[in-house]
């Protein structure tokens, strides 16, 4: 799982696709065409976006959800934390000991 | 050359010429009947009266259902409409009971929405730049 992870997350296009999901989950596959072609310029085929899909969607980050006819993409960010798990954090809210 | 008619097709020719004319506004322009049940019924713009027609076209040949299911799940729109205001469609429309499947999301230069036509079809609408 842990693989699958930083595999999705090491292409830019995949972490667009987040971006764009963060902004609003529950895409269709054209919404998301869309978004990288007209808004990122990036000239990705449906297929090749479809491929990226299927990468992020074995990592956990996208799930698919079929409401009657249509297909929608949404973004889970519930693996993230597998990151902060591994390498923890400090929290910023509570100050080092080492400042006077 | 010219595009004088474009067509989507509908899976009841009575319901689409309620919803394009009633919920999307636009008039018919001719009706004519075809066959047993099947009319030759299009519409057009009340902004542009004799501008490109839309036919409304019987979705009975068996290659429509295959061809238009794969569409709408991957939400692809099958004509796209031009509005001078996307947002206030939206609006209205949604007030009328019509599902988006897209919201207005602005796409650079366009901002853009998808609506179900309740005949089976995606239709997008779009508002260009000025």
């Amino acid at each position: 799982m842990a693989e699958e992870l930083f595999k999705a997350l090491a292409d830019p296009t995949r972490r667009t696709i987040l971006d764009e999901l963060a902004d609003r989950s529950g895409q269709t596959l054209f919404e998301i065409c869309g978004r990288l072609s007209m808004k990122h310029r990036l000239g990705l085929s449906r297929q090749a976006v479809s491929q990226h899909l299927a990468v992020l969607e074995s990592a956990g980050l996208v799930e698919t959800r079929r409401e009657g006819r249509y297909k929608y993409h949404d973004l889970n960010t519930a693996p993230l934390r597998q990151i902060t798990d591994r390498w923890p954090v400090p929290d910023p809210s509570r100050p080092e000991e080492s400042t006077p | 050359m010219k595009i004088h008619l474009t067509s989507v097709f509908v899976d009841d020719q009575a319901k689409a010429e309620r919803f394009y004319t009633e919920t999307l506004g636009f008039v018919k322009k001719h009706d004519v009947p075809v066959g047993a049940q099947d009319r030759w019924l299009t519409v057009v713009s009340p902004e542009e009266p004799g501008g490109t027609e839309l036919l409304l076209e019987p979705a009975g040949h068996p290659a429509v259902k295959p061809y238009r299911d794969a569409l709408v799940a991957d939400g692809i729109p099958i004509a796209q409409f031009a509005v001078a205001d996307v947002r206030a469609e939206y609006d209205r429309l949604t007030a009328l009971g019509v599902h988006f499947t897209q919201e207005p999301v602005e796409m650079g230069p366009v901002t853009t929405a998808v609506f179900d036509d309740t005949c089976g079809n995606l239709i997008q609408i779009a508002t260009q730049p000025e």
